[in-house]
């Protein structure tokens, strides 16, 4: 454990040792509070909630995530760094979980700083503080199960444009498995138990269930467990990539 | 435990391709093992299977005491390891790279400032060491490779070719930091400069598609070459024909070959049969006056000329 730490922290780190921390940064917080004010019609709505914020995460995370999880992987095979990182003493599970817990601390910060949106919508009214901690809590999660995707993907390739684009198409198929453009293509000719199940892997049915307020146990369960399953994949790709 | 690094039976297919066939040696304590071989030949991928880095296809590596296959990570922690072209990460100065390496090697505290300004001092880096290793010169980036490797002080050190895109001078230090250290350590350096083997190596294992052509001292490899124990004779060329009959009376050269020097000098080289020396019967022509002789040389043999008969007789 105190591996993945002092992995973890070096690969914080070098989140922001390059622009590329502060250009996300700016980029997600813009374009959330942008969605929420004018697409989301914070105002209009007047409730004092952070629905209309919560709502767009998905879609903003659909390609801000895979930016923060396509280097992970793929510029550690690029430099040649991962034979140096691997031959470290540490086990393949540290290091996966320490790169992933990085990019995961992130994403926090990112979400940490959305604070403003929550002192106004204070100031305001008086909203449901607790429903607003789930709000966080389920849309955290949420980044969680992308970037295990993204990780990965990341440790697919060398290309980080490559990542990149494959982690957003798997992470665009994750989040629609639950709306009508995916489920009526199989309505009709496919058992309802399978309609049924590609619904449940939906991040918008779960994201959703959480930012309601309702922390159900299965969504807990769906983000953990799809995280832990898309971290080993990594650990076995990882893995298998080592020759090339 | 002397016996530092056991090779057994070490071979690693690619798809079809055979990478490394079966390779066996090991290296005790205070031996400096010189890993030679053309490129492609299986030296790397050797080496990153000695480390945990790939999965030998068959076979394994036993480091102080413990197998690569059962238990990697203790093998990790006693081995110290340079990887082919030094990667180290491109954002990090060197400072912050060290100090990762080290709190992953478990150090802390004073100890591992301790640790860390030695490695430094000992490859000088204190000069760059507040600059992204990005914007280092190639040298500077070899070097920060080699503290990374020494700076946990490892019973065995895995070198893959710790002196390429060095200066002389850098080569030259780095050559005296190896031996330095070679006397409580196991080393293997993998180099295609063959002047590296005679600098450090104590013993020399040559490597051709993938086996083993070669193992032995420096000595005894130089011993295999034509030109070991042959007498190169320098003198001013009116002079060649009759030293050259001169040679021809002595029975224990085989051949003699001229070859031309600067300033009308000619230089004759004596070839021994069977490697036998034959300084004492050449010395009494040299020290006739009549042939005007500026210099004899006895050669030791060229491992550059072994290297390459070994290398590409299998090919």
């Amino acid at each position: 454990m105190r591996n993945t730490l002092i992995i973890t922290r070096r690969e914080l780190a070098g989140y922001f040792a390059t622009p590329v921390a502060y250009v996300f940064l700016v980029i997600f917080l813009a374009l959330s509070g942008a969605f929420t004010f004018y697409l989301g019609n914070f105002f209009e709505r007047g409730q004092a909630d952070l629905q209309s914020f919560f709502t767009f995460h998905p879609w903003l995370y659909l390609f801000l995530i895979p930016a923060i999880s396509m280097r992970l992987w793929s510029e550690e095979r690029k430099t040649g760094t991962i034979e140096l990182f691997l031959t470290l003493p540490i086990s393949m599970y540290e290091a996966v979980l320490g790169k992933f817990l990085a990019a995961w601390a992130f994403t926090a910060i990112a979400l940490v700083l959305t604070f403003p949106l929550w002192i106004t919508v204070n100031i305001l009214g008086n909203p449901d503080n607790g429903v607003i901690l789930a709000g966080y809590v389920g849309s955290l999660l949420m980044a969680g199960g992308f970037l295990a995707i993204g990780a990965c993907m990341s440790a697919i390739t060398k290309s980080q444009v490559i990542a990149f684009v494959i982690t957003a198409a798997i992470c665009f198929i994750f989040t629609v498995s639950g709306s009508p453009l995916v489920l009526n293509f199989f309505t009709g000719w496919t058992p309802q138990v399978l309609i049924d199940t590609i619904a449940s892997f939906s991040f918008l049915t779960h994201f959703n269930a959480i930012s309601r307020g309702v922390i159900d146990l299965r969504d807990l369960i769906y983000f953990g467990s799809l995280i832990a399953a898309f971290l080993f994949a990594n650990a076995v790709v990882v893995d298998m990539k080592k020759a090339g | 435990m002397s016996e530092m690094i056991a090779i057994r039976n070490l071979t690693k297919d690619f798809g079809q391709i055979r990478a490394v066939d079966n390779v066996s040696f090991s290296v005790s304590r205070g031996e400096v093992l010189g890993f030679l071989g053309p490129n492609g030949a299986g030296k790397s991928t050797t080496m990153k299977m000695i480390t945990g880095y790939l999965t030998p296809t068959s076979g394994t590596a036993v480091v102080c005491g413990h197998d690569v296959l059962e238990n990697p990570v203790a093998v990790k922690r006693c081995i110290g390891y340079l990887p082919e072209g030094a990667p180290a990460y491109p954002d990090m100065t060197p400072a912050a790279f060290l100090d990762f390496i080290a709190a992953v090697r478990g150090l802390r505290g004073a100890e591992k400032a301790k640790r860390i300004g030695l490695a430094v001092e000992r490859v000088q880096l204190k000069d760059v060491l507040h600059q992204s290793i990005e914007t280092l010169s190639k040298g500077f980036k070899r070097r920060v490779g080699l503290a990374q490797a020494m700076l946990h002080d490892p019973e065995v050190l895995i070198l893959d070719e710790p002196t390429d895109g060095l200066d002389p001078n850098q080569k030259h230090e780095v050559r005296t930091l190896i031996r330095d250290m070679a006397r409580d350590k196991a080393i293997i350096i993998s180099t295609h400069i063959l002047e590296e083997v005679d600098a450090v190596c104590t013993r020399a294992v040559i490597i051709a598609k993938g086996r083993i052509v070669a193992d032995g001292t420096p000595a005894e490899l130089e011993a295999r070459s034509r030109w070991h124990n042959a007498v190169s004779i320098v003198l001013s060329a009116p002079k060649v024909a009759s030293c050259r009959a001169a040679l021809q009376r002595i029975s224990g050269i085989g051949s003699i070959e001229e070859i031309q020097g600067k300033d009308n000098l000619t230089c004759l080289v004596a070839f021994p049969v069977n490697g036998q020396p034959i300084i004492t019967q050449i010395s009494e022509i040299a020290r006739n006056a009549e042939f005007g002789i500026e210099e004899v040389r006895v050669e030791r043999g060229r491992l550059d000329e072994v290297f390459r008969n070994i290398t590409t007789a299998r090919a």
